[in-house]
């Protein structure tokens, strides 16, 4: 296999528990010194999410002047958060929410982009930047199209430019969905709290009204059953997990050759073990099976499991090539149609396929994978009508670096360019992917489907 | 051996008939309630010294119940009780079972206990289990087992253990030198388990090697058996029949024994390791004779309200369960004998006949084992003169025998191979479903050291 990937489907190391060795260094007291003599860059120890903790620390500045704008801050107040309108010259804010759901030209950017900008340098760490806006749609009048798309530039160049943990993301509005919808609500506390730790530059679309509050924040997916597939090590055991911790009872499955790491992940958090070849043709079915007769219903898929087999095309055997399409692209889509044409399944459905960086903007040895990951995407985006008429939801999340064992065995140098390359300045860990595939499996994110989320921190390549 | 002297030669003794069938069936004709088998989980079986070299007994049987926890669900549950043993057992491990449960995600107020009964362990604790369930002692049970000839105990000789116990009572300077005075030089050598017979001295293939001789089995018929046992296993392997049956254990996947491209060539040309004092009539070789092997086995037994509550799956039922013994020791009946009796009354019990199966698993202890067994089956006069029945007790179709292999193919970790036996037949029975209206029905037959021998009936759910 060759080392380049960026994201790999792989164990978590105890690296992956606590920062990378040169971000221990330049954050301790020595290093601190040194790294801001010598210019060097200083990843910040990010935010991650803990139940009980504060959403945000610090006040949040809603910045926009229609009545989206307040509707959205009426919500924070209700959530006992520090919500300001107009930036005072000494707040330390926690976050700052630009809404521009209603832009006609680029001349309306102006006004609340700068302030935006003039409360930068008051930015707490880890702070967080929001901006809520409307597609740019080929049919919009230029002008419109143009004011909507210009938010594109502004977000992912302001990302790049925060620093300390601070993260930018967008949130995009269809036409008829409100500030205050599910789909909108869900994203913002999600992009507000340190589940989104590791997503930045990024924007996600609000589709529908659709989906559903949890009655608990802390528990939001409490009752829920769901299956993991690849749920033996890494980031399949993350997600399981963190959907554990968020109520929900998990049936992972890997192939029975990792039998004995499953059953460790499913007796830690309670679930069920499910061994199981994901490219079998009765697997859908075996794991509709499984979770009715065991667990009563099926929630959630969350399509992980995926293999890496690594060559230039040029050395490309047929053997390399389709077992990575056959896990990784072919068995989602068989298990995909059993589970929609299952008579049994009569709630929302919300499936979550882990694609990669890799097939958005592929990698060198990688044909194989990015093919994939890639037609992940595409199965995404045409799957989301599918799921609709019962309520239910398909996006993807695409991983960047993430410190697992298999990225701790690249070579020294490579890996930590490759770790370097994203504005957060590090690797990501198995939680981050798995926090955010959490929110997008709840129904608090209905609204949202067919998205390709990244959690890369604002990966250099791709978009 | 003192014992020894009295062995008749013959193989008969002037004692009554003992182990004939009774004529009256007595089993009770209502039952209070039922006790089925909801699943099962091994680790893979590996050869003595392999995978698991540096496993303890503890070490395996805590990765099989954690596997079947896994599998169902039960982490932090309290189970009604767990039965498991093991026949090759440090003195430390007085409480293997319930050390191992402590160390498995199961509830810390899960009972357990240790129970032994040679290569019968596992089935032992399967019926002790089921019979409490079905008394409603207990809704839930765990049955079990683990072997390790990696790791088995080293004791040492008496010389020594003697001394050594005076020398601990000693209180003088001048006690303690006695008591030290007293090892020699040959007492020093460590005493190793063995299979032998404590009566008779003989290890069990050489037992097993005269009963072969006995019932003329041959060797061809030997290896042909061990043959179907291994491309059965191999069988069973590819179609994923032990995906829910089996968890992985210390890179091990699937048995370290299965040998799925061994054929009858192959097989012929292993030499004989039992019964070279039968020169060039001798058959047993490595082959058609079980390995030493370490391993572990389980099995999750409830009522049926239980699993019902649980939402778990029923695969089979307990149906009854039977032991017998026979006296090898003055040569009445070969060592491995016992089933050829427990069957008979087990079924006579049951009113059922041989006829009434659809799977036979056999334990696989030695091919000849389970040729001999049957072959007294077959034998009109054994019937006769020693089970008091009217002729032979019947054949059986082979093609019903050991169909996802046995211990030829498998291993056989002493005490594992009840669980791992019940916990195949009863997913087998299951897939079955029903056999011309009625549901489908396995017998398993366990032979063990001591003479011993225990069976059991199960049925589909």
């Amino acid at each position: 296999m060759m080392a380049q990937s960026p994201q790999r489907d792989a164990t978590p190391t105890h690296t992956a528990l606590v920062a990378d060795s040169y971000s221990r260094f330049v954050n301790g007291r020595l290093g601190r010194g040194v790294a801001g003599r010598l210019g060097l860059p200083r990843p910040a120890v990010l935010r991650r999410y803990a139940p009980g903790e504060a959403l945000i620390p610090g006040p949040v500045l809603v910045l926009g002047t229609t009545p989206g704008a307040d509707a959205l801050a009426q919500v924070l107040l209700e959530w006992k958060l520090d919500v300001r309108r107009h930036a005072g010259p000494k707040d330390k804010l926690g976050a700052i929410i630009v809404v521009l759901d209603d832009l006609a030209s680029p001349e309306e950017l102006s006004e609340p982009i700068r302030s935006a900008g003039a409360s930068l340098r008051g930015l707490r760490a880890n702070a967080r930047l929001l901006t809520i806006s409307r597609p740019a749609g080929a049919e919009l009048e230029p002008e419109m199209a143009a004011a909507r798309q210009a938010v594109d530039g502004i977000l992912r160049s302001l990302a790049k430019e925060l620093r300390r943990g601070a993260t930018a993301n967008g949130i995009i509005l269809a036409e008829g969905v409100t500030t205050t919808d599910v789909g909108t609500i869900g994203a913002v506390r999600f992009f507000l709290s340190g589940r989104s730790a590791f997503v930045d530059g990024q924007f996600l679309c609000v589709d529908s009204g659709a989906g559903q509050l949890p009655q608990s924040w802390d528990r939001p997916l409490a009752g829920k059953v769901a299956v993991v597939t690849g749920g033996a090590r890494g980031i399949g055991a993350a997600i399981a997990r963190t959907l554990a911790r968020d109520g929900v009872v998990v049936v992972v499955v890997d192939v029975p050759a990792s039998g004995d790491q499953l059953a460790a992940v499913a007796n830690s958090i309670r679930g069920t073990a499910l061994q199981l070849d994901i490219t079998a043709a009765a697997a859908g079915q075996r794991i509709l099976d499984h979770a009715l007769a065991r667990h009563g219903r099926l929630d959630i898929v969350v399509h992980n499991a995926g293999i890496t087999r690594d060559k230039l095309l040029a050395n490309m055997d047929a053997a390399r090539w389709d077992a990575v399409i056959a896990v990784n692209l072919s068995a989602q889509l068989r298990m995909n149609r059993d589970f929609l044409g299952s008579a049994a399944l009569t709630g929302p459905l919300r499936i979550v396929s882990v694609a990669s960086t890799s097939g958005i903007a592929g990698n060198r040895g990688q044909t194989n994978y990015a093919a994939s990951k890639a037609g992940v995407i595409g199965m995404v985006r045409a799957t989301a009508k599918l799921l609709a008429p019962l309520g239910g939801s398909v996006n993807a999340v695409a991983p960047g670096f993430i410190e697992t064992d298999m990225t701790a065995r690249m070579p020294f140098a490579t890996r930590e360019l490759a770790r370097r390359l994203n504005s957060l300045q590090q690797g990501g860990w198995p939680e981050d992917v798995a926090e955010t595939i959490a929110f997008l499996a709840s129904d608090a994110a209905g609204g949202i489907s067919g998205n390709v989320l990244r959690v890369c921190g604002q990966n250099l390549v791709g978009q | 051996m003192a014992e020894a002297d009295h062995v008749l030669p013959g193989g008969s003794t002037d004692r009554p008939e003992a182990n004939q069938v009774p004529t009256e069936p007595s089993r009770p004709a209502v039952l209070p309630r039922k006790a089925v088998v909801v699943g099962g989980n091994r680790i893979p079986f590996a050869r003595s010294g392999g995978s698991y070299a540096h496993s303890s007994n503890q070490d395996m049987l805590t990765a099989a119940l954690d596997g079947l926890v896994a599998r169902f669900g039960l982490a932090d549950q309290r189970i009604g009780e767990v039965a498991a043993g093991a026949v090759l057992k440090h003195s430390r491990d007085f409480n293997l079972t319930r050390e191992a449960v402590l160390g498995s995600a199961l509830s810390p107020e899960t009972p357990a206990y240790d129970l032994q009964q040679a290569c019968a362990t596992g089935l032992e604790t399967v019926l002790g289990l089921a019979n409490k369930i079905k008394l409603g002692q207990i809704e839930s049970g765990i049955a079990g087992g683990v072997d390790s000839a990696s790791d088995a105990p080293i004791a040492v000789s008496e010389g020594l253990r003697a001394a050594l116990l005076d020398l601990s009572r000693a209180k003088t300077l001048r006690q303690k030198l006695a008591a030290v005075a007293k090892i020699r030089p040959k007492d020093l050598a460590p005493d190793a388990p063995s299979t032998s017979e404590p009566r008779t001295g003989l290890s069990m293939g050489e037992h097993q090697a005269q009963t072969t001789a006995q019932w003329k089995i041959g060797r061809e018929e030997q290896d042909r058996l061990a043959l179907a046992s291994h491309r059965n296993l191999a069988a069973a392997y590819d179609r994923g029949f032990f995906d829910d049956l089996m968890t992985p254990y210390r890179g091990l996947t699937r048995d370290a024994n299965l040998r799925a491209d061994t054929s009858m060539e192959k097989l012929a040309k292993l030499s004989p390791v039992f019964g070279k004092n039968f020169g060039s009539e001798a058959t047993m070789t490595a082959g058609n004779s079980t390995p030493l092997t370490d391993g572990a086995s389980t099995v999750l037994l409830g009522s049926e309200e239980w699993a019902r509550s649980q939402d778990l799956p029923l695969l089979a039922e307990i149906v009854d369960g039977e032991a017998a013994a026979v006296d090898f020791v003055h040569g009445k009946d070969g060592l491995l004998m016992a089933p050829a009796f427990a069957v008979p009354r087990l079924l006579a019990r049951n009113s059922l006949t041989l006829a009434d199966f659809d799977f036979f698993e056999i334990h696989e202890a030695f091919a000849g084992t389970v040729l001999s067994t049957l072959a007294a089956w077959e034998d009109e006069e054994f019937g006769r003169s020693r089970l008091g029945l009217d002729g032979a007790l019947g054949t059986i179709d082979r093609r019903k025998l050991n169909v996802n292999g046995s211990s030829l193919a498998a291993g056989h970790p002493f005490a594992a191979t009840g669980g791992r036996i019940v916990a195949s037949l009863a997913k087998l029975l299951h897939e079955t479903g029903t056999v011309g209206g009625r549901p489908a029905r396995g017998l398993i037959s366990i032979c063990a050291a001591g003479g011993q021998g225990v069976v059991a009936i199960l049925e589909a759910r």
